[in-house]
């Protein structure tokens, strides 16, 4: 049924509708309106047989779905930014320990300086953690992809983490059509955990495991995560049969296959690429883009596919590792030195961070830069140069020269001129 | 047992002082007072072969306690574990002593994996599993604090268990906020003006627990297997958040002979430092009466962990000891 709602409420219905057995969760923006909806839907008993437990840390929390989990039970969170970082170790823990729970990131940047809105360096900050992490670029999407995650971890018994940008999707109220109940169970069927804490038949979960079979275990992680990028497809074929839309899937080209220069991006950028290139292809430029779905696993030979043709591949991020660079873009080096070789050009751009604008008009600034190959290899996009030079000036004339965050809001006007320093 | 057949009061009829030593044998025991580890239908919830130093009071505190657990619960027991010793010594891969379900996740977090656990029975309408979770006092009075906290607070169906033996032991004898002042860790040596443990105004988490005004609270010692039996049985008999701290005195930890365990876990009782009490929400209810009185220096010159608190050049150290005793036999009526 067609419903304008914003996208956390709808992300709320979507995890009902997937019957949670537990859901413990902890405040923080902007993630919070999911949770806040499914305590309604619980205590008004609109979601039946289900725990919910507003807990008193993310550390708590994701402990909280650790045992919830490993007791049988189909278990969700949410968190964002600095609630990820502060259940990080229980993070880890949960796909170590092969346990198939369903978080959303309401991705938003990580502090400090402290910043609630939303950029994707908290979902970068867990790359390596083991856990299935999907990206999805409207709130349809995030319904859409909810449920698939529940039927894609229990299938490995692996977590999943679905990335929803924050304020960008989940503040933003927009037509979303909410799938039946029937449809809903039809697709995902009761959770049969592949290991349980049960005392008819009782078993040893998290045992030290020491040189002799450590390389085993985490070996087989990677495999399962291998296997998904199968089964990844094969559940959004099989979710389009039944609801009647396309919305999964490891990748989704957007005339990638045919254009020279490709957009590389994750997330509701997305939506503003995609106003981008129908303007310019009707211009005559030859652009696509190819948007990552499946960040983990990383869907390398999906990727080098669609960049088959490209001559140029600028991959945009709301995210890089400091002293390095892009993320996303060395991964996509990476990925496509093996299939397509030195040929294809890679540019790294940074944007949005912070929750910093994305304007259709400095995207076309890249694409005009990239056309006439003058884009440089890494580019943080909207950069206030004069800024960054000024608090650099200070540094150097002065050792103590104070805190740069507060520095630089002075020289742009945040903070009251009358201060003085 | 008929209710006239049952101990009146928690000062139970039966003496069990037969030697002046505090102990007794189960043997001279009528059976229906013999402890659950007497029994053959005992469930060894926690089995031999596992890799428990010489002596350690852990493993006998969490075997009395788990298969105690077990019999009143007709083996329904789901436990969960904070890393440390217990979690190490019971489950080098490929092999595991706990013959029932049982989790380990991290070191700080056990109190809200058995909380999840609870939650899971709850949504499925089981309600006669039980969740028990322990963990070390690093791992509960440190590391482990807030997420038991908030079990506390939320009054979760889950008997949570400390073995407290004052350190991390697990790691190589480093100082807790449980470990007692003066004490030698391997963070806190015997060197300098102020030698072992600072004396810090403490974080003895039983009164902690009182302050949640959570259903049970008990402290217990492996020198009482009976007191901690019954302990066990009755934080069984209610329903939320439950707390238990055993005190386990650790061979390794304190510089003491394995051999001296049972007396050490008695004497640090009967001499006022480690006292045994019950409480009820957050109201105190019972504590066991101190029968010999023995000074502190006994208790003391066992372990080496407090063998230059005996040199005269720090008898503060051992003044403030014996206040410590003294503030405890006063604030919970152990005389």
């Amino acid at each position: 049924m067609l419903y304008q709602m914003s996208g956390s409420i709808a992300v709320a219905k979507a995890i009902a509708l997937c019957r949670p057995d537990v859901v413990p969760c902890y405040p923080i923006t902007p993630q919070t309106h999911i949770v806040e909806h499914l305590s309604v839907l619980v205590k008004s008993g609109q979601l039946e047989n289900c725990t919910y437990e507003n807990v008193e840390s993310e550390f708590a929390s994701m402990s909280f779905c650790i045992g919830s989990s490993a007791a049988g039970a189909r278990t969700y969170t949410a968190t964002a930014s600095q609630g990820l970082l502060y259940m990080m170790e229980a993070v880890y823990n949960a796909s170590g320990l092969g346990l198939p729970i369903v978080m959303t990131l309401g991705n938003r940047a990580i502090g400090a300086p402290i910043n609630i809105w939303n950029d994707h360096s908290d979902a970068m900050s867990v790359r390596d953690a083991g856990w299935i992490q999907l990206f999805v670029e409207s709130n349809q999407q995030a319904v859409d992809v909810h449920i698939q995650a529940f039927k894609l971890a229990e299938a490995l018994s692996i977590p999943v983490m679905v990335n929803m940008d924050g304020f960008i999707l989940t503040h933003a109220i927009t037509r979303v059509d909410l799938p039946e109940q029937e449809q809903v169970d039809q697709f995902l069927p009761p959770f049969v955990p592949r290991q349980k804490l049960d005392t008819e038949a009782p078993l040893s979960i998290g045992a030290m495991v020491g040189p002799d079979a450590f390389t085993e275990v985490r070996y087989l992680a990677h495999h399962r995560q291998k296997e998904a990028l199968a089964i990844i497809e094969q559940q959004a074929k099989e979710f389009a049969k039944i609801f009647g839309r396309d919305s999964g899937g490891l990748v989704k080209s957007y005339f990638s296959e045919d254009a020279d220069i490709v957009l590389v991006a994750m997330g509701s950028v997305i939506g503003t690429m995609q106003d981008l290139v129908n303007d310019l292809r009707n211009e005559g430029y030859s652009v696509g883009i190819l948007s990552l779905r499946s960040f983990r696993p990383f869907p390398a030979n999906a990727i080098c596919n669609a960049l088959k043709n490209a001559k140029q591949v600028i991959v945009f991020e709301k995210s890089f590792a400091v002293g390095m660079g892009g993320i996303l873009a060395s991964e996509i080096h990476m990925a496509t030195q093996r299939f397509v070789g030195d040929k294809l050009i890679i540019k790294s751009v940074i944007g949005g961070l912070g929750g910093r604008t994305i304007t259709k008009k400095s995207l076309r600034k890249l694409i005009d830069s990239a056309n006439k190959n003058e884009l440089d290899d890494e580019v943080f996009m909207d950069l206030d140069g004069t800024t960054v030079v000024r608090e650099l000036k200070r540094q150097q004339e002065e050792q103590s020269s104070g805190p740069v965050a507060e520095n630089i809001l002075r020289d742009i006007g945040v903070v009251s001129a009358s201060k003085t320093h | 047992m008929t209710k006239k057949e049952q101990p009146a009061t928690d000062e139970q009829m039966i003496k069990f002082y037969q030697t002046g030593t505090f102990t007794v044998g189960n043997r001279l025991l009528d059976e229906e007072f013999r402890t659950v580890q007497a029994t053959s239908e005992r469930s060894n919830s926690i089995d031999s072969g596992h890799r428990a130093c010489q002596g350690c009071g852990q493993a006998l505190g969490a075997r009395y306690a788990l298969d105690t657990a077990m019999r009143v619960t007709d083996n329904k027991i789901i436990a969960a574990n904070a890393t440390g010793c217990l979690e190490v010594f019971t489950t080098p891969y490929p092999e595991t002593a706990w013959s029932i379900p049982w989790i380990h996740s991290l070191f700080g977090n056990v109190a809200s994996v058995a909380s999840g656990i609870a939650a899971t029975l709850k949504a499925k309408g089981d309600t006669t599993t039980r969740v028990i979770a322990q963990g070390g006092d690093g791992g509960t009075t440190d590391i482990g604090f807030a997420c038991l906290s908030g079990m506390f607070d939320r009054n979760d169906d889950v008997l949570y268990i400390c073995y407290d033996n004052g350190g991390y032991m697990n790691t190589g004898v480093q100082r807790s906020s449980a470990t007692p002042g003066g004490a030698r860790t391997s963070t806190s040596m015997p060197v300098g003006e102020h030698p072992g443990s600072s004396f810090t105004t403490g974080k003895f988490l039983p009164a902690i627990a009182m302050a949640h005004e959570i259903p049970y609270v008990a402290t217990a010692s492996v020198h009482d297997l009976h007191d901690l039996e019954r302990k066990i049985e009755k934080a069984m008999s209610f329903r939320g958040a439950r707390y238990i701290q055993i005190n386990v005195p650790c061979p390794l930890g304190w510089g003491s002979e394995p051999a001296k365990t049972i007396k050490l876990a008695r004497i640090g009782v009967e001499s006022g430092l480690v006292p045994l009490f019950e409480a009820e929400h957050g109201d105190l209810t019972n504590s066991t009466k101190i029968r010999y009185q023995v000074p502190v220096e006994e208790y003391l010159q066992l372990q080496r962990r407090f063998a230059h608190i005996l040199k005269p050049a720090n008898v503060d150290q051992l003044e403030t000891i014996r206040a410590i005793a003294e503030k405890n036999i006063k604030r919970y009526q152990l005389l």
